[in-house]
């Protein structure tokens, strides 16, 4: 459907959006799981064919259903981001731990 | 300011390439011819309703190993990181009585519907993946509710190491008596539409929902216990 | 009748996506990442992919925004140890 590609692109943009003008670590990890949401979205609307329904099938040889793949990669994706999104909250407490802030500025070690 | 400029150059750049997406593209008509394959011949070879499942468990099973793979990384890294705190130091603060009784109701069904979820598979939306998050929802539920539950983290790794080892021992066996790598048919295939068909498919989603929810409960107890 | 249901959904996801990069209060930044989620897990049901909806609304507006309240919960309780 186009509506949903298009909100899917907008929230892609969003979502970088925040993460390249925020300073707040938290933020940044908001705006990571953004555009997590836009591009499975994206990914789901491709895959849509007008007036068909789920892909069950209830009776053998009926073929009027919408196509499986991309809904299984973005099953396996949101998993995922799940999975990456907690560790990288583990991240942000060890850095708030060691330098007791939370702005991403202070971080500058490894700078030249 | 001049950050700002290449930050908005940056954004605009990526909405012109996401934009074919959006212009070019015309609504489908019919399936691709990956999906055609998938969608007339899927319940007939594998006899299984739902055909996300098939795809899942036995058309793409690498990916799904390999995603179990980098579920087990990511829980792997954070009780990695993250430090126990002794007991006496943790503050507790005792749940109210509508949450605690609200629990006692809610917990024995929601454990029952997780269990359903990820046994019916592969005749209704739903398999591994949405079970094992129903239970550690469950879970979640318990170790809120209760401030004194402590999980036993030896059956936690007894359940997530021994579902791993058997999903690849069953992609072995498809391997040497079947087709290839977790192919189903090691097991015959059954009725159509009966809880006992499809092959091999719910001893496979179940051993993967066991494995998924048993990652995500060691996720959250290790960032609890380290409060 | 689809196509306004998808567009007041569209509107509020991103009205909810501007609280959640604007806030300074990072509590209500998290609840409304959270409500993308639920509302994206209603689109997957119009878009007729039921298993996606399924996992969306349990992970997505579940479990994130429970990760996203331990870490901030911890953060509060170094700071108020030093």
């Amino acid at each position: 459907m186009l509506l949903v590609t298009i909100l899917g692109v907008i929230l892609i943009v969003l979502g970088l959006w925040c993460m390249l003008t925020q300073k707040n670590i938290i933020k940044i990890i908001i705006g990571f799981s953004i555009m997590d949401t836009g591009i499975h979205l994206l990914i789901v609307s491709i895959g849509y064919i007008k007036d068909k329904s789920a892909p069950i099938m209830d009776v053998v040889n009926s073929s009027q259903v919408i196509d499986p793949v991309p809904s299984a990669l973005v099953l396996t994706a949101i998993v995922i981001g799940l999975a990456v999104t907690a560790l990288m909250l583990t991240y942000a407490i060890k850095l708030f731990e060691i330098k007791q802030s939370l702005d991403i500025n202070d971080f500058k070690e490894l700078k030249w | 300011m001049v950050k700002k400029l290449i930050i908005i150059i940056t954004l605009v750049l990526l909405a012109i390439m996401l934009m074919p997406l959006i212009t070019e593209v015309k609504p489908f008509e019919n399936l691709s011819s990956v999906s055609q394959k998938y969608v007339h011949a899927g319940s007939e070879e594998l006899g299984s309703q739902n055909l996300v499942t098939s795809v899942i468990v036995t058309y793409r099973g690498l990916d799904t190993l390999g995603e179990v793979a980098v579920l087990f990384i990511a829980t792997a890294g954070i009780g990695f990181f993250l430090r126990r705190k002794p007991e006496e130091e943790r503050k507790k603060t005792k749940a109210s009585s509508l949450v605690q009784t609200g629990t006692a109701f809610l917990l024995p069904i929601i454990f029952l519907f997780g269990v359903y979820i990820f046994l019916h598979g592969h005749l209704t939306p739903g398999g591994g993946f949405q079970g094992g998050v129903v239970i550690a929802s469950g879970i979640l539920l318990l170790m809120l509710a209760n401030v004194d539950t402590k999980i036993n983290t030896n059956i936690l790794y007894w359940v997530e190491s021994v579902s791993g080892a058997f999903y690849i021992i069953i992609g072995i066996f498809g391997l040497v008596l079947a087709g290839g790598f977790l192919d189903n048919r090691i097991l015959p295939l059954g009725e159509f539409g009966k809880l006992l068909s499809a092959g091999a498919i719910p001893i496979i989603y179940s051993l993967i929902g066991l494995k998924v929810g048993a990652e995500l409960v060691g996720i959250l107890n290790n960032m609890q216990r380290s409060q | 009748m689809v196509t306004l249901f998808i567009i007041v959904l569209g509107i509020i996801m991103i009205v909810a996506a501007f609280v959640a990069i604007y806030q300074k209060n990072l509590l209500s930044a998290v609840v409304a990442s959270g409500v993308i989620s639920l509302l994206a897990s209603i689109i997957y049901i119009l878009l007729a992919a039921p298993d996606v909806a399924m996992t969306e609304a349990a992970i997505g507006s579940g479990l994130t925004t429970i990760v996203f309240l331990y870490a901030l919960n911890k953060i509060r309780k170094i700071k108020a140890k030093k």
